[in-house]
């Protein structure tokens, strides 16, 4: 290499790390520090009034999944995080699936249109972004509740005597999380459709596959990528949502992310809530190692490298 | 003992759109195809030959007209309910699956026992000489060898038709050749009924049984590739299938006249002769039938050298005049000379 290319080799490495050096100032202070004073507060003891006192302590991990008893000291399983943990699990993947049940055929429609139409749909599909999450959910509330647009209307058609109880229950949350994280699953399952090379259709059903066939043996391994990819991004946020169980679910209906303000705030036993923040991030890097190995195995698989 | 017709074509219409944006694809398009026949489906490009194979693997339905296999009415069966595969002009081989599970795939989707599916598969496989590649994925093969795979695929569940859109067509020069040979093998190695579509002349006549040639949406004509070499129908045939001079005649006594006054003996019937460039020798200038012409220009070949000839009228031929062994024909540009046909060569064919 001559001393010329050497020189402009270095230049090029230094202003690389010039232009990167915000986005990682911002990084380390915006994400890896709070984070950290998250695991240092989940092994401290819980102050009195909230906030915590110096001192090492394993209480807030233990509390994850245990209670103490007030008189004697003694730890039992703790059944009512278990039931939330579970209800957060069982929710989000049943959001998972509603919204790729949604999701899939809309994905397909507008992957299928003309370009000038595609973009249309697409640009359809983001603008409730554009919209604040709260009054979105606040919404679907109006739409749901005993004096809402459902009821009155069922009402008026005389299909039901008294209103049906929509809101405030797990059926509620689904509802509003599918909503919301719909176009989370659209995106990623339209980027996987566009690249389909649709002849294989004709190609498989060339070759003695019914309908159902085509769309089991061929498209869903194919566009698998997007499918995993928007999975993923609708569980994960799922798994973590505060807002829509909050207005949707009421109080009973809690899910993880509930559980944690509840004990930053009422609950005033911040190491648990920092222990039961990190136990979310610990799962959300879990689904995420999953998803990394499956595209892994489906680069290998689809061969398309 | 008569057979059925492995394909019948029965005044088969096909308009695609509708009003004044209607594009007639195919107008009375009625044929039929042996059992056991290498055709092919011969013309340019937007002629309907492969909206016709279409409409036999059942992707799409006539607008009129019926479609039979093995004489059964087919019309209204889907693609997947039809004795009949395809080879796809891109191949549109499954990404996802080994070459061994692309192969097989047909017969998985009939539910065929397993035992039958991996003993046809590496029947096949061996059939196209791929049975080192069975468990790479197919984008790892080379274009001729994802051929191979797609004519396996294709071949494995036993077709009576197999249908062909252009397979050769992104192939080299020289990979075409070895598989256009490696085609007729598997043809006639299997007995399929093969149907085949091309642009490429010289493909069809290498390869076919038969040729259907077609021209905006109608069979122009159908037969061997001698006789559509040889006895062209009209001036369509004459012109897309190799080259050929096209002259206007008169019938006179003792045979036709040319523009130029010289009285020539065709075959055929119409007022066009057509004379293959080959078909034309230089000829003494006492022999009957001689024909004198100018030389406008010389094209040299390697084998042979094309002649353009001017006529007494000003009408124009190529003749291809073979080169002796110095490579030397003797002749100049500007200088006269007179040519003659070989006998029988020359047709009359219609417009």
């Amino acid at each position: 290499m001559s001393r010329a290319e050497d020189q402009q080799k270095k230049a090029s490495a230094r202003n690389g790390w010039l232009l990167s050096a915000p986005a990682l100032a911002l990084l380390i202070f915006a994400a890896a520090g709070p984070l950290l004073i998250m695991v240092a507060y989940s092994f401290m003891v819980k102050g009195d009034y909230g906030n915590v006192k110096w001192g090492f302590s394993w209480d807030g991990w233990v509390g994850i999944l245990f209670e103490r008893d007030i008189f004697d000291g003694t730890l039992r399983l703790a059944s009512a995080h278990l039931v939330i943990f579970l209800r957060s699990v069982k929710l989000s993947l049943l959001t998972t699936i509603i919204v790729f049940g949604f999701g899939f055929p809309t994905a397909w429609f507008i992957a299928t249109r003309n370009p000038r139409a595609r973009a249309i749909w697409l640009f359809l599909i983001t603008i409730p972004f554009w919209t604040n999450l709260l009054v979105r959910t606040f919404a679907i509330g109006e739409i749901l509740r005993t004096e809402g647009l459902i009821n009155t209307l069922l009402l008026r058609l005389g299909i039901i005597d008294a209103p049906l109880q929509m809101l405030y229950n797990e059926g509620a949350v689904l509802v509003g999380m599918a909503y919301v994280y719909l176009p989370l699953m659209v995106l990623p399952l339209f980027a996987a459709i566009e690249q389909f090379d649709m002849k294989l259709l004709e190609a498989a059903y060339d070759l003695y596959a019914s309908r159902f066939k085509v769309l089991w043996h061929v498209i869903l391994p194919i566009v698998r990528p997007g499918i995993i990819a928007g999975s993923i991004l609708v569980f994960v946020p799922s798994l973590g949502a505060y807002v829509t169980p909050r207005v949707l679910g009421g109080g009973k209906n809690m899910m993880i992310g509930n559980f944690i303000e509840l004990q930053f705030g009422q609950g005033r036993n911040w190491p648990l809530g920092a222990a039961l923040s990190m136990t979310l991030l610990v799962i959300v890097s879990i689904a995420l190692l999953f998803y990394v190995r499956a595209i892994n195995r489906g680069a290998k698989g689809g061969g398309h490298g | 003992m008569t057979e059925r017709a492995a394909v019948t074509a029965e005044s088969v219409y096909k308009v695609f759109g509708q009003g004044a944006h209607a594009v007639h694809a195919l107008e009375n398009v009625s044929l039929s195809i042996q059992q056991g026949e290498f055709f092919t489906l011969l013309g340019p490009s937007g002629c309907g030959k492969t909206t016709l194979l279409r409409l036999i693997a059942g992707f799409e339905m006539p607008s009129g007209g019926h479609i039979l296999l093995d004489g059964q009415d087919v019309t209204d069966l889907p693609p997947n309910k039809r004795p009949v595969n395809t080879v796809f002009q891109s191949y549109a081989l499954f990404p996802h699956l080994s070459v061994r599970q692309n192969v097989g795939f047909a017969l998985k989707m009939q539910g065929r026992p397993k035992a039958e599916i991996d003993g046809r598969t590496e029947q096949m496989m061996a059939l196209v000489k791929l049975e080192s590649m069975a468990d790479r994925k197919v984008a790892q093969l080379s274009g001729g060898q994802q051929q191979r795979v797609a004519l396996a695929r294709a071949l494995a569940p036993q077709p009576k038709v197999l249908l062909l859109d252009e397979p050769l067509s992104a192939l080299d020069l020289k990979l075409r050749k070895e598989m256009q040979v490696e085609l007729k093998r598997l043809q006639t190695e299997t007995g399929i009924t093969f149907v085949f579509v091309t642009h490429d002349q010289e493909e069809a006549l290498t390869m076919s049984d038969r040729i259907g040639v077609m021209s905006a949406g109608k069979l122009q004509q159908v037969a061997s590739p001698r006789d559509i070499y040889t006895a062209p129908v009209n001036r369509f045939v004459a012109n897309f299938i190799g080259e050929t001079n096209l002259l206007p005649v008169t019938a006179a006594k003792g045979g036709y006249q040319l523009g130029c006054g010289v009285i020539v003996s065709a075959d055929g019937n119409g007022s066009t002769l057509s004379i293959r460039p080959e078909q034309i020798r230089v000829a003494d200038s006492k022999a009957k039938g001689a024909i004198e012409a100018r030389v406008t220009n010389l094209v040299y070949f390697g084998t042979d050298v094309h002649a353009h000839l001017e006529l007494g009228d000003g009408a124009k031929m190529v003749a291809r005049l073979p080169l002796p062994p110095g490579g030397d024909t003797g002749l100049m540009r500007g200088s006269n000379i007179c040519v003659d046909f070989v006998p029988g060569a020359a047709r009359l064919i219609g417009e």
